[in-house]
């Protein structure tokens, strides 16, 4: 065993990891679609609101006096001088809060997922498998999940917002929307979304990887 | 044979406390063993003898409280959490009393992970492992899932497994525990099969009695301390011990 360090790596490519965590989350379909559930109902919320918002500044931007009567009888607080509305921080803080479970339901999701598979995990170390190896597994799993469910939240918000909107304003509502904005919005939420959902896996997928072989090992099921 | 023989696993003056509370348990009191390579030895005794935790010192996946344990001439203790992982990978490959197949994939990409991980490209790994599931007699079954597959079988994945990266040794800790007689005795004979026809240091922890007939040497554990060591033409004697202790 004297040969040089180059030679004793053990290595895990990216794309077999890509691939391990793939197929990970199909074949625990259902649990991953609990786990992202929270997070896809988060983020709608958060692209809804916001999408919201911008439908409201392109009616104001219209500058038409009735469509301003409009959107203080729906609830707008609006100065007569104002030419934009942004969020009131009463509503920016039940979306802080609505961020706030979502996280701590994903790390409660993650952290029963990680005990589900502390025998997956040990055997995998006792094939040779580093902390990293499974550190990164865990990060790309709840990255595709996170994606997937904050892609999946946001156009939902925005759709939900636009129909909303719709209804209640009229087409003008879609007409006057700068739509620049409106995507600016979704994007800003999906890159919430999945920000969140790599913030929660952290400490489980910590956890994880620090595990000894031996401990999973002992873990009866 | 004695002349060429050459020891894979040193165990010295190893002890090993656990801390369960404010209670010591000493699961190892001093224990003192050589392995030759290319032997099959069984490691014997009672649940909670020690027989286990002596095990996973020899595996490198405990470290013990006092003393050295040595693979190769090397001090596992000495190692840092890469050469770990490489020995883990390259020089021993692991069977469970509980298979521990990775339930998501299938029997080919279980066999084939070690080999990943020992840097392998991926087509020799298929080809290989395609191989080692022929040698262990599930050529047919490659593609399955584990759930798909009965314990024996899963086993025997578990069997190919450790052979991915051509160890020098496997460690099976109870391989037959959770399997029937007949599959435990296949098991167990294809083993001493593997450990003849490739050379590779067989060491199992076991109360299976049906390993003492394929055993080349059977390690008595007892109380956290080697109680007796028996070579091969030995054995007979002592196996009538047991069925008249038994009876």
């Amino acid at each position: 065993m004297g040969d040089p360090q180059a030679n004793r790596l053990v290595v895990l490519p990216l794309r077999k990891s890509i691939e391990i965590a793939l197929k990970s989350i199909r074949v625990r379909f259902f649990r991953s679609l609990i786990t992202t559930l929270s997070l896809v109902l988060a983020v709608s919320f958060l692209s809804f609101v916001n999408v919201t918002t911008d439908i409201a500044n392109g009616l104001l931007a219209k500058e038409d006096p009735d469509l301003r009567r409009v959107l203080v009888r729906a609830g707008y607080d609006i100065a007569p001088e104002e030419t934009s509305v942004g969020n009131s921080p009463k509503l920016r803080w039940i979306i802080i809060l609505s961020l706030l479970v979502c996280v701590v339901g994903i790390v409660n999701a993650q952290l029963m997922a990680v005990t589900e598979r502390f025998r997956e995990i040990g055997t995998m170390k006792c094939l040779g498998a580093l902390d990293r190896f499974i550190l990164r597994l865990f990060l790309l799993e709840a990255g595709i999940q996170g994606l997937a469910g904050a892609g999946a939240g946001a156009l939902l918000g925005a759709l939900f917002s636009l129909v909303n909107s719709f209804i209640r304003f009229g087409h003008v509502a879609l007409t006057s929307l700068r739509w620049t904005d409106a995507g600016q919005s979704v994007l800003f939420a999906v890159l919430v979304g999945l920000i969140l959902s790599l913030v929660g896996v952290m400490y489980p997928a910590i956890v994880a990887a620090r595990m000894q072989p031996v401990e999973a090992m002992r873990v009866e099921q | 044979m004695a002349e060429e023989s050459r020891n894979i696993v040193r165990v010295s003056r190893v002890t090993k406390t656990f801390h369960l509370g404010k209670v010591e348990v000493r699961a190892l009191t001093g224990v003192d063993l050589e392995i030759i390579a290319g032997n099959y030895i069984s490691i014997m005794g009672p649940s909670g003898s020690g027989k286990s935790t002596l095990f996973n010192m020899i595996g490198g996946l405990d470290k013990p409280t006092s003393g050295r344990v040595f693979i190769d001439e090397v001090d596992i203790a000495q190692l840092d959490a890469y050469e770990l992982a490489w020995l883990r990978c390259r020089k021993i490959g692991y069977i469970f009393q509980t298979f521990n197949i990775i339930q998501v994939m299938t029997a080919l990409e279980n066999v084939t992970l070690p080999m990943i991980f020992g840097g392998m490209n991926n087509d020799e790994a298929v080809e290989k492992g395609i191989q080692l599931l022929e040698l262990v007699g599930l050529g047919d079954r490659y593609l399955h899932k584990p759930f798909e597959l009965s314990g024996g079988q899963q086993q025997r994945v578990a069997v190919a497994r450790a052979l991915a990266n051509d160890p020098a040794i496997i460690l099976a800790d109870e391989p037959t525990g959770n399997l029937d007689l007949k599959t435990g005795e296949e098991i167990i004979a294809l083993l001493k099969q593997l450990s003849k026809e490739r050379n590779v240091t067989v060491i199992s922890a076991t109360h299976d009695f049906k390993m003492l007939n394929v055993s080349d040497q059977v390690v008595w554990i007892r109380d956290g301390r080697v109680d007796k060591i028996e070579n091969r033409d030995e054995l007979s004697i002592s196996i009538g011990e047991i069925g008249t202790k038994d009876g």
